[in-house]
């Protein structure tokens, strides 16, 4: 007999059936059973009793990416010999896992990270409650004055759920950003203002304009010089 | 057309006996005793000008209508590339280097005509000052293992016949005529190979798992997207011997139970897609590719698929992304590339010195390859010597080797009789090793535990004149831009790394700086979603090892001892020694150095912009810089 628990307080106590529609794994000392199929942070994210494991770039309506690596968790698969660290989001979970969601490690990997996202985006309420949470007071970097912090939900849910791919994330490395094709100002006429990405966002980097569609964060490469860079070609070939 | 096309179909090679019968008539017509002539067409030669060396070649066997057969032939990449454009005369194997298209006539009336030897392009040893004439007794080559690199400076790669001639698909058809899968990846597993693109898998448990994966469709695909700064030995391969790959490609994807193949090659190789896809032509048209490959009835066909030249598609997951028609990110591979890649489909991605391993094993035997390198790490490893040092080029050696061997004995050393200071290896997410641990052997194991790694073959060697803090910037500068983005810890860190760095070698560095840099690097190895984010920070953590003193002396006294960050250093004329001839005042770019004609000039310090012209230019070391 296996002590599983349903949530913090009540637990209930029964036999290890073969159940290929379960999966039986530990949580930070505690056995837990939960429906097959789930990536951890699927599984544990309504249990009680369980610590809340922060995520920013996880939303239900789409499929995870594993971006903001703050659902990072500690995943030992031979008992305990050896941990690694996975993005609980994309990781499945597996029977016989043991999983530590807070040792001081993760704590220190979200702290830093928390870090990073507070330098990048001082002025955005959910950072900065987060920061408190792990007492993360000021960061040791430059500031910058951005509020989206790239997790890709708008561009996913748009994609994904929408079928529109409106929007998309564009170049690579420190200079990734949301932008409209193009680099247009104004989203086009792909954008049907259905203002999801607005209500995915945890930034709120993303609004809603007068017209009904969203107006996105301010891209760095603004489009004049876009325009120049294409009337130049223009010249050049005429 | 017609005729054409029953021209392609009578060369098909219907079955292994073809195939040998083909090699033996090639073999029969050939004559050992004839001269050949090999210049050297790899990318780094025709840098030097080897193109201009072929045409005169050409033009000259043309224009004097030679008695004798010459078989002249544009090869791979000899490997020798601080010495190119390089001739090759056999078959005795004289070996000239810095051949010029004047040359040429000389060449073909002494050495071809008269089997003479030209002393003035023959390779003088710096150590002992004699002259060598043959390739073979070259130090650089001396000390060389060349497995897989030997063929290339033997063969036209252009040529599918002399690589037939030389060996090429015997392991082929030892594959079709005495192994079946089951064997052939027992032979990989127990050569003990293990993945040259970096990771250091075990090749053969990859192909194993590909193999069990359960799914119709399989594809096999070659990582030649090779982007590390200063890293060239795929290139060279992929140029100077594509058909070693396919019949790499073709016995793993005959193993695994892959119909299609894909060569994922950056499109900055035009020489290697171009000669890459003509051997793809050129098996076609052999049977050697397509339907039912010499009658064993198993299909294969290879398509070449160029990349857009980030960094970051090299990773696994990316390359798949990027062949998907995606943006080119890397995937958590919490399922293994072996079971689902490539359109979810099972798939073997194997780096290109990986797949040119494979007909040697097959052909040799795996006993005979697993005696060859260290208990961890067999066979032999490519590496692009470079940096300051004076034998650059590609060297094979045989895993085990020790750094001081290969930069001493076959690299001839550090130029200019300066001292050695650090080699980087591993490419831009590789570690500087410094001069205490050059009789490390090099190996898998133990590049990591010197906090570096194999990587794809990156060998950068630094003399005293390096700053290792501006490498460890430049390389952190260099990933910052080439990361995908996606994760924070990767991004964010790299950009604060930057901004730090950048910092210091301003001379506004702090001391908390280094464990700031620390942390970041811990945070960067515990929550990075790719390899890249998750090694990033050793170009950092090595220098910040070894060379913690120069990082001091950057932030407490404003110094950079090795004279490179511009923001620390200044330039001063000596008096002393300073002669008055100006030199350096006409060499100054924005006329910063004034003074009277045969008096000691001076240097005017808001104006000048520290380029160091005048430095280089003074002939009496009147300028110094400090």
């Amino acid at each position: 007999m296996t002590k599983y628990w349903i949530n913090g307080e009540t637990a209930i106590e029964m036999n290890d059936a073969e159940d290929v529609n379960t999966v039986h794994f530990t949580v930070d000392d505690k056995d837990v059973l939960v429906s097959a199929g789930q990536t951890i942070y699927e599984s544990l994210r309504h249990m009680d009793g369980i610590g809340v494991i922060p995520a920013l770039c996880y939303h239900p309506a789409v499929r995870p990416y594993g971006a903001c690596r703050l659902c990072t968790v500690e995943v030992s698969e031979d008992q305990g010999k050896s941990f690694k660290f996975v993005a609980s989001c994309l990781y499945p979970a597996k029977n016989g896992q043991i999983i530590k969601t807070n040792t001081e490690k993760i704590r220190k990997l979200r702290k830093g990270i928390i870090e990073f996202l507070l330098a990048r985006c001082p002025d955005v309420k959910v950072i900065q409650e987060l920061a408190k949470e792990y007492g993360v007071e000021k960061p040791r970097f430059s500031l910058g004055n951005n509020e989206c912090i790239l997790c890709g939900l708008c561009v996913r849910i748009c994609q994904e759920n929408m079928g529109k791919s409106a929007i998309s994330l564009v170049n690579r490395g420190i200079y990734k950003e949301v932008a409209a094709p193009f680099y247009a100002y104004e989203l086009g006429s792909e954008c049907i203002g259905c203002g999801d990405c607005a209500f995915v966002c945890p930034t709120g980097a993303i609004t809603i304009g007068p017209d009904g569609k969203p107006i996105l964060p301010k891209v760095k490469i603004p489009q004049a010089e876009v325009e120049a860079m294409m009337s130049e070609e223009k010249l050049s070939k005429s | 057309m017609v005729e054409q096309v029953r021209k392609l179909l009578d060369r098909k090679l219907k079955s292994v006996q073809e195939l040998e019968q083909f090699q033996q008539t090639i073999l029969k017509d050939k004559d050992l005793s004839q001269v050949t002539v090999s210049v050297c067409g790899g990318t780094g030669c025709r840098a030097s000008g080897a193109q201009d060396v072929v045409d005169a070649f050409s033009e000259e066997i043309e224009k004097r209508e030679l008695q004798v057969k010459i078989d002249f032939k544009e090869t791979g990449c000899h490997g020798f590339c601080e010495r190119g454009p390089v001739v090759v005369i056999g078959p005795k194997k004289i070996f000239y280097q810095h051949v010029k298209p004047e040359d040429v006539p000389e060449i073909i009336t002494e050495t071809v005509l008269n089997g003479k030897v030209v002393p003035r392009l023959l390779y003088t040893d710096p150590a002992t000052e004699k002259q060598i004439t043959h390739e073979s007794d070259v130090p650089f080559y001396a000390r060389q293992m060349r497995l897989i690199m030997g063929t290339n400076g033997e063969i036209d790669p252009t040529e599918i016949a002399q690589y037939i001639a030389a060996g090429g698909y015997s392991a082929l058809a030892k594959v079709f005529q005495q192994m079946n899968p089951d064997k052939i990846i027992n032979e990989i597993t127990k050569s003990g190979l293990r993945g040259r693109g970096g990771g250091g898998f075990p090749t053969g448990r990859k192909w194993q798992s590909c193999r069990t994966a359960e799914g119709d469709t399989k594809y096999v695909i070659c990582n030649a997207d090779e982007g590390d700064p200063g890293a060239y030995p795929d290139r060279s391969i992929l140029e100077g011997n594509p058909h070693s790959i396919i019949e790499g490609m073709i016995i793993g994807a005959y193993a695994i139970g892959a119909h299609q193949g894909i060569i994922y090659v950056r499109n900055e190789y035009p020489l290697a897609v171009e000669h890459a896809r003509t051997a793809i032509d050129q098996a076609t048209d052999y049977g050697l590719l397509g339907e039912n490959i010499l009658g064993s009835g198993f299909d294969f066909t290879i398509t070449i698929n160029k990349g857009g030249g980030a960094f970051v598609c090299g990773e696994s997951s990316a390359l798949i992304a990027s062949l998907e028609g995606k943006v080119g990110e890397p995937k958590a591979k919490y399922t293994h590339m072996s079971e689902r890649g490539l359109w979810d489909n099972p798939s073997l991605l194997n780096n290109v010195k990986t797949w040119a391993n494979v007909p040697l094993i097959i052909n040799k035997g795996a006993d005979w390859y697993s005696k060859i390198g260290t208990a961890g790490s067999k066979g032999t490893m490519i590496f692009s010597l470079v940096g300051k040092i004076n034998n650059s080029g590609l060297v094979e050696v045989p895993m085990g080797i020790t750094l001081r061997e290969m930069i001493y004995d076959i690299g001839g050393g550090i130029p200019g009789g300066k001292k050695f200071k650090a080699v980087q290896t591993g490419g831009p997410s590789g570690g500087c090793i410094p001069e205490d641990y050059l009789d490390t052997p090099v190996d898998f194991d133990e590049l990591t535990k010197l906090g570096s790694m194999m990587g794809s073959g990156g060998m950068i060697v630094m003399d005293e004149d390096t700053c290792m803090v501006d490498v460890a910037r430049y390389f952190i500068d260099f990933l910052k831009g080439e990361s995908c983005g996606k994760c924070t810890p990767c991004r964010e860190g790299l950009a604060t790394l930057s901004e730090i760095l950048n910092r210091i070698t301003h001379g506004e560095g702090k001391m908390e700086d280094l464990q700031t840099m620390e942390d970041i690097g811990e945070i960067m190895k515990m929550g990075a979603l790719c390899a890249l984010g998750r090694t990033a920070i050793n170009p950092v953590s090595s220098t910040l090892k070894y060379f913690k003193d120069e990082y001091v002396a950057h932030i407490k006294d404003k110094k950079c001892p090795a004279g490179v960050c511009r923001e620390l250093i200044e330039y001063e004329i000596d008096s002393e020694k300073c002669t008055g001839c100006g030199v350096c005042a006409r060499a100054c770019p924005t006329g910063a150095i004034t003074g009277e004609k045969r008096q000691p000039h001076l240097i005017n310090k808001e104006m000048c912009i520290k380029c160091g012209a005048c430095f280089d230019v003074c002939k009496f070391g009147a300028v110094v810089k400090h």
